[in-house]
């Protein structure tokens, strides 16, 4: 970015101003929340998901997510009896608007939604050199926008491809498991906009959450587990040939 | 003693380190929020910041407290398990560009500067006013082919119809009911269709 000597100008005395709404301390908080009371994950059944695209469109209308980027996004897998480790995977538009019809095919298909796994060892939030990014105590890997350079360290980090940098606030971006949702009691607008129940937001430490009694029931995987990355999207009927 | 006599140029490097620590001490203090490090190695303000977006998704909870016809015939149906705001859409709506409150003194600086700072846009909320900030009624030819257009890649048990054979352009609503769509299956059927497939639960 090019500044010069006008642009200091003006900036100093912004600067001065904004400086008081720092110093001014947080913004509204939730008074009934305690974030060491939580710890936060996300179930996405795969069987469930018809790719209908609810959830890409409804994330992008809570977060203001601009055109072309995608805090979740729809793979539609097709695998073949013969190729069973190269799946063909299409995800167009980021599955916003469905997918293009699957004539009946050799080989099975499958939907796959994507998101941030909010990894309690998260390798985006290790790089990060600014501290800018980080692991709430409720288990959301979060971005604090006012801190991040803009550097890119932490999208190259991230195996599960969640981030991008946003193209006018040029700073990283991802889901947030829609926190201003779930801290006021509210499921995430993903969830809210699945027509199927595919996606579940899970409390790990809620006892009655019925995710444990899922988890007890069912054979659950999370992506890329040789990574060890503590990933919390829990995926139900999995299949081997997902990366 | 008088291995000292030349030390002196010594003493005033301490002493311009002595200030050069404080003056960093000093600026420190000023620069570094005062959040930073109440969780972690990050700005534990920035939590609070988070969390307070806006909301605009209000939540099918919310439209059952007025729409209790609608919400009592699709507790009943095999829709019982697809919230309002999926086929709706969000309920609290931008506010148009022109009734937007100025921008402050800061946000109007960094525009001039050519830094302008996304602010978040003003929502209204349909509760607030039912009338003028209505939501999205929704192409019933459009939203029910999102889902129900036959396609291999869906889940077998997954109701599917090819729209154009099934109904041949007739709008998907002149025969089913959206909200309880089985057809004769009004709020009087059973609730036997609704409860199996509500028993994943949404949310």
């Amino acid at each position: 970015m090019n500044i010069s000597r006008r642009h200091i100008l003006v900036l100093l005395p912004a600067a001065a101003v904004a400086w008081k709404h720092v110093l001014a301390g947080t913004p509204e908080d939730s008074p009934n929340y305690r974030m060491s009371d939580h710890w936060w994950g996300m179930l996405i059944d795969i069987p469930k998901c018809i790719g209908c695209g609810n959830c890409v469109r409804a994330c992008q209308t809570e977060n203001d997510v601009p055109d072309g980027f995608f805090r979740t996004w729809v793979e539609r897998y097709h695998v073949t009896d013969t190729h069973l480790e190269n799946p063909e995977v299409i995800s167009p538009d980021g599955g916003k608007e469905g997918f293009p019809i699957a004539k009946e095919d050799e080989g099975k298909y499958f939907f796959v939604p994507k998101m941030c796994n909010h990894c309690a060892d998260s390798p985006c939030t290790q790089v990060c050199p600014v501290g800018a990014t980080f692991v709430a105590p409720d288990g959301v890997v979060l971005i604090d926008p006012k801190y991040c350079l803009g550097c890119a360290y932490c999208v190259q980090a991230c195996p599960y491809g969640c981030r991008y940098i946003h193209p006018t606030k040029k700073v990283a971006d991802k889901c947030t498991l829609c926190y201003h949702r779930i801290t006021k009691g509210l499921t995430t607008a993903c969830c809210e906009a699945c027509p199927t129940g595919a996606r579940q937001l899970a409390d790990l430490k809620n006892p009655k959450d019925p995710i444990h009694e899922f988890l007890k029931m069912h054979a659950v995987q999370v992506l890329k587990p040789q990574m060890a990355t503590g990933a919390k999207a829990f995926y139900n009927g999995l299949d081997g040939s997902v990366r | 003693m008088s291995g000292l006599k030349d030390a002196g140029h010594l003493f005033r490097f301490l002493g311009l380190f002595v200030i050069a620590f404080l003056v960093f001490w000093v600026i420190r203090g000023f620069v570094v929020p005062k959040s930073f490090g109440e969780y972690g190695h990050y700005r534990g303000a920035a939590i609070a910041e988070i969390a307070s977006h806006p909301i605009k998704f209000a939540g099918h909870q919310s439209c059952e407290q007025c729409h209790t016809d609608e919400a009592g015939t699709k507790a009943k149906g095999a829709h019982a398990h697809v919230n309002c705001e999926a086929c709706h859409g969000a309920i609290f709506q931008l506010q148009p560009a022109a009734a937007a409150p100025p921008e402050n003194l800061y946000q109007r600086m960094l525009a001039f500067a050519g830094l302008r700072l996304p602010a978040d846009p003003p929502l209204v909320k349909h509760a607030d006013d039912p009338m003028s900030v209505t939501p999205v009624k929704p192409d019933s030819a459009v939203l029910c082919a999102r889902c129900h257009t036959a396609s291999a890649a869906k889940p077998k048990g997954f109701p599917q119809v090819d729209p154009a054979e099934h109904s041949g352009g007739v709008p998907c609503a002149t025969c089913h009911n959206p909200h309880s769509p089985v057809i004769g299956s009004d709020t009087t059927a059973t609730a036997a269709a609704g409860t199996t497939a509500a028993a994943g639960g949404a949310n």
